[in-house]
This record gives structure tokens, sequence and C-alpha cells, in this order.
């Protein structure tokens, strides 16, 4: 196992981890980007660039956003 | 329960999960070790058998073309539940966006960005339809491309007004899409069963590999597919922009 | 060390886990939830991949047998996306519990109210 798959696993662990021990929501929307971002970096190195394509496309963009916008909704209601 | 306890008790519960995770994952095959048959066998089947260079994209959309139908209705209901529950409802009424309220100065988006968002709508269509149509050739295909159009509309919205992105991508359109979508995948595979007899069979001519118009069925469902993913995807986000931006409650209106 | 990828997968499940039992606000577990769906891909992947192998595209090279399973990577490509879908419902429900009981915290929401 190559040295640049080990060093995408450890930061899928650690970036993971990050997600969850953030809690506020609206700083997890942007620590999850990066989760995206990082998981897309794993699938590439794992030899799926189709799995990659998508993970970056819905992970770093699609999702953030959608949190985003659930948020602001949510805070002007309040 | 407090929230003490509820953790203390998941960190017990959770470790004895992690053990028992990790016990039974070393008993899979060494990371790298690849045994199963099948994916080798479509490896080596599946140019001479399709035509089709890009396997991942001939397993989603014609050896396994029926997964992706039960995909693609998952997503059909998720989006259905989105527009069901940002509907308006009773004791709401849909105002103008903050930025177009006469006799309010709203200071608009700076230029650099209207002008790279704008700028940048163009290609990410481009690419966004190459990826879907090329699904089998190299990697990419519908679901992909289909993110990828979606995210050229929410440009639209980024660079300019909320306004602008109502008469680009109107709701019926984004409708229109998503259901063309899901009809088109379901024909394709009803077309198989009525001239090759069985579900999704493929039934067009092959073509030869490389060509764009070879494989026969594998890039008309990439595009149905492309064209759910695009309109379902463009329709959630466009709910949640309206809930957000133009449905206000009453109660709070009345306040004012 | 050929372990990490399982271990990787297995840890990230539990630490979503974790996230969902202690969530305080509703936004905050749906998140996790997203990362305790994200382990199984990368449970899924790393079953499927070879030594020194190749992406499963043959545009520019001939087949060999050296490239990684392409099942698993046709699996885990559409529930990325459909994932990301359910979790976009799962908003919208927040959003709409949110106008109903005026607070996310999951203790406040109590299953039996009219």
């Amino acid at each position: 196992m190559s040295v640049l798959q080990s060093v995408a696993l450890l930061l899928v662990a650690g970036v993971a981890t990050s997600v969850v021990l953030t809690r506020d929501p609206l700083r997890q929307a942007m620590v999850a980007s990066i989760y995206g971002l990082v998981l897309g970096i794993l699938f590439f190195v794992l030899q799926a660039p189709d799995v990659a394509l998508s993970q970056t496309a819905v992970g770093a963009v699609a999702l953030p956003l959608m949190i985003l916008l659930a948020l602001a909704k949510i805070r002007s209601d309040e | 329960m407090s929230a003490s306890t509820r953790r203390t008790v998941f960190l017990i519960a959770g470790a004895g999960l992690l053990a028992l995770l990790l016990y039974s994952y070393a008993g899979l095959p060494d990371f790298g070790h690849y045994r199963g048959p099948y994916g080798d066998i479509l490896n080596r089947v599946s140019i001479p058998e399709r035509q089709a260079t890009a396997v991942v994209s001939a397993v989603n959309f014609d050896y396994r073309a029926i997964d992706t139908l039960g995909e693609e209705f998952i997503l059909l209901a998720a989006v259905v539940g989105v527009a069901t529950l940002l509907r308006r409802l009773g004791g709401e009424h849909e105002e103008e966006p903050d930025d177009e309220t006469t006799g309010r100065h709203v200071p608009s988006a700076s230029v650099a960005t209207g002008v790279a968002g704008l700028g940048v709508v163009g290609p990410t269509v481009l690419i966004g339809l190459y990826v879907v149509v090329h699904g089998h050739q190299t990697p990419g295909g519908g679901f992909q491309g289909g993110v990828i159009l979606a995210t050229a509309l929410l440009l639209v919205y980024l660079a300019d007004h909320y306004s602008t992105l109502r008469r680009v991508g109107p709701m019926w359109l984004n409708e229109l899409a998503e259901g063309l979508g899901g009809a088109g995948l379901t024909l394709i595979g009803i077309s198989g069963l009525v001239f090759g007899g069985a579900f999704f069979e493929n039934v067009l001519p092959l073509g030869s590999m490389g060509k764009l118009l070879s494989a026969g069925t594998i890039p008309l469902a990439s595009c149905a597919v492309g064209l759910a993913v695009s309109g379902g995807f463009a329709l959630m986000v466009s709910e949640f922009l309206q809930q957000t931006l133009v449905v206000r409650s009453d109660k709070g209106s009345q306040q004012k | 060390m050929s372990f990490l990828p399982f271990a990787v997968a297995a840890w990230v499940l539990v630490v979503g886990l974790y996230g969902i039992v202690t969530s305080r606000h509703l936004v905050h577990l749906i998140i996790c939830l997203s990362v305790v769906q994200s382990s199984t891909y990368v449970l899924l992947l790393a079953i499927g991949y070879k030594s020194g192998g190749s992406a499963p595209v043959f545009a520019d090279q001939p087949p060999s047998p050296r490239a990684v399973d392409p099942i698993v990577q046709a699996l885990t490509l559409t529930d990325v996306v459909v994932g990301t879908t359910v979790t976009a419902l799962l908003l919208a429900v927040a959003v709409q519990l949110n106008k109903r009981h005026g607070s996310l915290d999951p203790d406040d929401l109590h299953p039996l109210r009219g």
C-alpha cells in the first residue's frame, strides 16, 4: 500500500472526526465541504475516477449549499 | 437519561461495535488482493460485448441498469418529498425577496462576482453536457454530469439576483426535466423488453469502440439519467432558495 | 498496514454514530448521518481495489487484468448522489420541525405531541 493511500486514508479519518466534533452547524458545513473534497481525493487515489467525480461535485458543492440554505431558513424563522 | 449518561453508555457500546467491526473486517481478503470473479469478467467482456470503454458506466446503464432505475426513483421520491415539505403552507405568504422590494437600497453583488460567475456558467454547462454524453467512453455519465449541470444553474444565482435564477431556470422546466429523465430511463428498459426480450436489453446498434454513437442504449440511458439528476438537484435547490428568500410567515409580517 | 482502509471505515462509522448519539442540533445530526454513509463508500472501494491496479477505463489502454473492480464503483457512485438527495430531504424535515416547535434540539422534540 503506497504512502499516498495511507496519507489519504488518515486524512479521511482525521477530517471525519473533526466534522463530528464541530458542534456549530454553520462551521460544520464548511468542514463537511472539506470532508467531501478529501473523500474525493481518496477515491481518486483508489483508482475510482467516476466516484471521485461525483463525490467532489456533490460533497464539496451541493451538500454544503443545501445545509447553508436550511440554516439560513432556520435562522430567519427564529 | 442525561447527556453525560448517554455519552458514557455510547462510549462503551461504541467500543464494542468498533471491536466487532474490526474483527469482521479482518475476515475479508487483504486490501489489494481482490478475489471475486465478477469484476474481472466485466473488465474482460465489456468491450467485446458492448463496445463501451468505461466499464463503470456500462455496469450502471446496461448490466445493472435495473439498480440504476431503482436509484433514479429514490431520487424522484426524495425530490417530491422536498417539494412537498417546502411548499407554501396556510399561514404563510410569498413576497419578493429582500433585494427586490421597492424603495430599499440593497448593495448588489460586486461586479467581479457577477462577471466571474456569468463567465463560468457557459463552460460549466458545456463540461456538464460533455460528461453526460461521453459516459460510455470516459469516466463520467449521467450522475456526475447531472450534478455539474445543476451547479451551473446555481452559479447564475450566485452571480446575479434570485429573480434571474427564476427566469433562467423556472420551476416547470426543472420538473419537466426530471419527469422526462425518469420516464426516459423506464422507456429504454421497456424497449429492451419489447424488442430484445429482456428488460434493459441493449437493442440499438453497438457501433465501434471509441465513437460517440456506440454502445447501443448506454449513451441514451446516460442522457436520461443526466436529465433527471440535473432537474432533480436544480429543483431541490430552487425549493430551498424559495423557502429561504420568498416565503414568509404571516405572523411575522403582522408584527411589523 | 494493509488493514488501514478497513480500520478507517470502521472508525468513521463509529465516530459518526457518536456524533448522532450526542448531538444537540438536528442539522449537526444530519451531517453526522452523511458521515456514517460515507464510511460505507470507503469500505466498498477498499474491497474492490487491486494492488498496483489501474482504473477500469479502457479508452486509452487495452483491457488489462490489473484493472480494479468496476461493480463496487458503480454501486458507490449512484449511492453518493442519491444519499445527498435523501440528506436534502432530511434537511427539509428539519426546517419544518423548526417552524412547528421552534427548537432543533433532539431532546426537546418529543414524538408524541399533537
